[in-house]
């Protein structure tokens, strides 16, 4: 095929926010039920969609990050509107509604894809989340140059 | 051929399923198949009638046929590599 030369698409998540992390989801499923070989690269806020959701942190300021930023697909709220989570609740009944594929179904069906969650070694560093504290099918952690190798081969890439 | 599209090798439910999971579910369920077997499905997100074409034409896979019914939308793709 003559396609085969861009088959490969980045997406860089640096957003935590639920709408924005669904986004990426979606179009992550999508490049890979197109054939494509996908990397997700998560970094800084990005990193609670991989996060198990227990507390995190060691140092003083890391376990108040980790309190005050909870991790996993269930505790992220929608960049607007959240309403100190009462948006949350009614964006997901409100998808619900509609039959729109739930946040934590989208990301098994990526990885059911082959799609590939790569989370950013420094931000893990910084916020002093350990490998434990993200779930199981999250690749080791990676640098930017890592990333860049699979983005400059990368016909798309995107960054939310 | 006449013969594959009158009996498809599975028929997928799609009706409910919004972007992007009728593509995902055709991608996944073409892996199943022989080269030269289809598949029919039945939908009812519009996406469909942009997505797949867009989704045959990427992966190299042939759109039989789509058509908009009544009630739902009706697709046949054959895995051809």
């Amino acid at each position: 095929m003559e396609t085969n030369h861009n088959n490969k698409v980045t997406l860089v998540v640096l957003s935590g926010d639920m709408d924005k992390v669904m986004a990426a989801f979606i179009i992550a499923n999508g490049a890979a039920a197109l054939g494509k070989d996908v990397v997700m690269f998560f970094t800084f806020w990005g990193l609670k969609a991989l996060e198990k959701g227990n507390l995190t942190g060691r140092s003083l300021f890391g376990r108040m990050l980790g309190v005050m930023n909870r991790g996993g697909l269930d505790a992220i709220g929608p960049s607007r509107l959240n309403m100190g989570g009462m948006g949350r609740w009614m964006f997901k009944l409100m998808m619900k509604q509609h039959h729109v594929t739930p946040l934590e179904e989208l990301r098994q069906s990526a990885i059911d894809l082959g799609v590939r969650l790569q989370p950013c070694q420094m931000s893990m560093d910084v916020m002093e989340i350990r490998p434990q504290d993200l779930i199981p099918e999250a690749e080791a952690p990676v640098g930017v140059a890592a990333m860049l190798e699979h983005a400059s081969a990368s016909a798309p890439s995107f960054f939310i | 051929m006449t013969t594959t599209e009158l009996v498809p090798t599975l028929t997928l439910d799609l009706k409910g399923l919004l972007c992007p999971m009728p593509v995902v579910r055709i991608a996944q369920a073409v892996k199943k198949l022989q080269i030269g077997e289809t598949i029919e499905a039945l939908a009812t997100d519009p996406g469909v009638l942009a997505d797949i074409p867009a989704w045959a034409r990427t992966t190299g896979n042939e759109l039989v046929s789509l058509e908009k019914r009544s009630s739902d939308i009706r697709f046949v793709v054959k895995r051809t590599k």
